[in-house]
């Protein structure tokens, strides 16, 4: 059984939801993202979502956006979030990492070579936001081959057919977009989301996961009482970027305030029971 | 002449003319690469553009408008005096400048915003780069009475003011793009955020032969008419076709609008010229064909200029209409099959074409245009004088005054 498969199990044997917090790699530097990475699990991450920054995010708000340019300038590359990965595995084998970014630095890397490392490394999933399932064939014989779950992405104007089709042999989870719009900019409705994730379940038995538009602990608790997980990404770099010094370099309250808005978000969960 | 458009007339199993896929594949390149919540909308829009293509009174209001308010046909000038400059090939310049709106967008930008009202949305966003884009979407919308929105880097907001305040006269909202590298690919990049954003009651027009299928092959379909056009023309002036067909290439719409209805000519050899900036190897260049390699942004896969971690790096030219990091996915594949040749022109070299055409014909070109000029220019001498070249004028040059009399150090 895989890290997700395992980590969504045993979260529905204890009938709560997963709660799952994004890092930019390398945002701000190298150093200080890892050692939020390394954090969140005790923070209350169930899974943890690494975003692998592009220089052209075009699915992201300017959160987001700005996170990959101060990776980016720091010197974030491939190899690097790779290596992130490699190093919190040596302190945690438990905790689920899917990889999140766009399609061209993963086909520059090599599709066979990313997933052979990113496997090696020790990711979990992966969730190409620009490669919908049409092209999926360019990465899915080598994801199957190293054991990577590759996270489909559904969106508000997915329609039933098409949910049908591409959710047939997904794995891993399923990534519910809850708003059209990019990240970090406005909230679905708890009435959007009822109506919206029973046509998701009608069409796959995999944990569903809510992101883009969720930012506090209310919109957790609101949105694991329809689907299986809830996905924060901008709040927590909103946090990251107030922390830094003009210079946009961390300062000694980076890691810490990420930390404890992760854990208040966390919180978000406990109430809800399933 | 007739000035019927032939866009969508059907290619035998051999003919290079029968790209894209279903799936919009030209060989390896182009593809639907977006976000999912886009795909559905894009589905649309190729069901939308696949009845209108088929449709008689879709093609009837199209080519009421290209002949009447766009101007068409536009005239092919044979340019004696650049002929004589050339000392050899005989030049022929295809007067996309004389369209309303002063460029080829316009050919686009009609066909589209058509297909846009009959799918029934009527808020409309582009992006721009030189603004030439920018103000023929702003003209048909104002035509149309439609909602128009156009994205533009701020770095050419500041280089091409007059154009930003052209459109703003014509009822546009333009938004100034910070982030990136506040140029075309970044204004591509937020457009594409408003439409996911509003894809309930607007529809993306795209100004160049990118993007995701079926944005290549519309725009082309759209631009072809300048290629149709041209091998009419030629013919009855010259009676023949012409040896030598050149074009400038940002994204490349010009380019393949005038390339395309000759891909089965073998006879007829195609030049995209791109822009070389400051020079090939100067790390300040546009040449995604020459200098770029295989890779994937603004949802299809292309020649991309990028680092060796696939990030995208900036393109750089004099021209704010070519400095564009990739380019049309059927050039790249047009490239690859070897049936048209890709060469760079610099700076110094447009902007002297740019004089050139200025002085020798009293025609001021666009400094896109001017690219494609000088490489007729340094050819022309290599071939015989009953050769024939014919080059794209795809645009003027009034909006390039204030980016020429800077590099020349005038101050206006």
């Amino acid at each position: 059984m895989s890290r997700i498969s395992e980590r969504f199990s045993a979260l529905k044997q204890a009938q709560k939801g997963a709660f799952i917090p994004y890092v930019e790699a390398g945002d701000p530097d190298y150093e200080t993202a890892m050692a939020i990475l390394k954090a969140m699990p005790d923070a209350g991450a169930d899974l943890i979502e690494i975003g692998m920054p592009f220089s052209d995010p075009m699915a992201d708000g300017p959160t987001v956006q700005a996170a990959a340019n101060r990776a980016l300038k720091a010197g974030a590359n491939m190899t690097k979030t790779l290596q992130m990965v490699t190093e919190f595995r040596k302190q945690d084998q438990n905790t689920p990492i899917i990889l999140m970014g766009y399609t061209n630095p993963v086909e520059h890397y090599g599709y066979e070579r990313f997933c052979e490392n990113a496997a090696k490394a020790g990711a979990d999933g992966l969730i190409l936001v620009d490669m919908p399932f049409e092209e999926m064939d360019n990465i899915k014989p080598y994801a199957q081959k190293h054991g990577i779950d590759i996270i489909h992405l559904v969106a508000p104007t997915t329609s039933p057919q098409r949910l049908k089709k591409i959710l047939k042999d997904a794995t891993g989870f399923v990534y519910y977009v809850s708003i059209a719009g990019i990240t970090g900019t406005k909230t679905a409705t708890i009435q959007a989301l009822q109506e919206a994730i029973p046509q998701v379940r009608a069409a796959t038995d995999l944990p569903i996961a809510i992101g883009f538009g969720l930012s506090t602990p209310e919109h957790i608790a609101s949105a694991l009482t329809v689907a299986d997980a809830a996905v924060v990404a901008s709040a927590l770099l909103k946090t990251l970027e107030s922390t830094l010094d003009q210079n946009q370099n961390p300062t000694s309250e980076t890691t810490t305030k990420v930390i404890q808005h992760t854990k208040r978000l966390a919180a978000g969960k406990q109430n809800v029971h399933k | 002449m007739n000035p019927q458009p032939e866009f969508f007339s059907n290619h035998g199993k051999n003919s290079l003319r029968q790209g894209p896929d279903s799936q919009g594949h030209f060989g390896q390149y182009g593809g639907i690469f977006s976000s999912e919540t886009l795909i559905p909308l894009i589905h649309e829009l190729q069901q939308a553009y696949a009845k209108a293509k088929n449709d008689p009174e879709f093609q009837k209001e199209l080519t009421y408008y290209l002949k009447n308010y766009v101007g068409r046909p536009s005239p092919l000038w044979f340019a004696k005096r650049l002929t004589e400059a050339g000392k050899g090939a005989r030049i022929y310049l295809k007067r996309e400048d004389l369209n309303h709106t002063g460029a080829h967008k316009i050919n686009n930008v009609m066909g589209q915003i058509l297909l846009a009202r009959r799918m029934g949305r009527n808020r409309i966003i582009a992006e721009t780069g030189a603004g030439q884009h920018g103000v023929a979407t702003a003209t048909a919308c104002a035509l149309l009475g439609m909602k128009c929105v156009i994205y533009m880097g701020a770095v050419d907001v500041e280089r091409q003011k007059t154009n930003v305040f052209r459109m703003r006269l014509l009822g546009a909202e333009v938004v100034p793009v910070t982030s990136g590298s506040s140029t075309l690919k970044d204004a591509i990049n937020e457009g594409m955020r408003d439409w996911v954003a509003n894809v309930h009651d607007s529809y993306y027009l795209m100004g160049t032969a990118a993007g995701p299928h079926p944005y290549p092959e519309m725009v082309r379909d759209f631009q072809c008419i300048i290629g149709n056009e041209t091998r009419q023309q030629i013919k009855e002036i010259e009676g023949r076709l012409p040896d030598t067909i050149i074009a400038a290439i940002g994204g490349g719409s010009n380019a393949i609008g005038i390339f395309h209805p000759f891909l089965d000519d073998h006879s007829v050899e195609l030049i995209g010229v791109e822009a070389g900036g400051k020079g090939l190897d100067s790390g300040e260049t546009a040449a995604s064909i020459e200098r770029g390699s295989s890779g994937v942004l603004h949802g299809n896969r292309t020649y991309l200029l990028q680092n060796e971690d696939g990030q995208v790096t900036e393109a750089y030219s004099i021209s704010a209409g070519l400095d564009y990091p990739g380019v049309g996915p059927e050039h790249a594949w047009l490239h690859d099959i070897g049936r048209v040749k890709y060469v760079a022109i610099n700076d110094d070299e447009a902007v002297k074409a740019f004089q050139d055409c200025t002085t020798l014909e009293g025609i001021m070109p666009a400094l896109e245009s001017a690219h494609a000029i000088a490489h007729a220019l340094k050819i022309a001498s290599t071939m015989k004088t009953d050769q024939i070249i014919i080059v794209n004028l795809s645009g003027r040059g009034d909006k390039d005054i204030y980016s020429v009399a800077n590099y020349l150090g005038v101050e206006l």
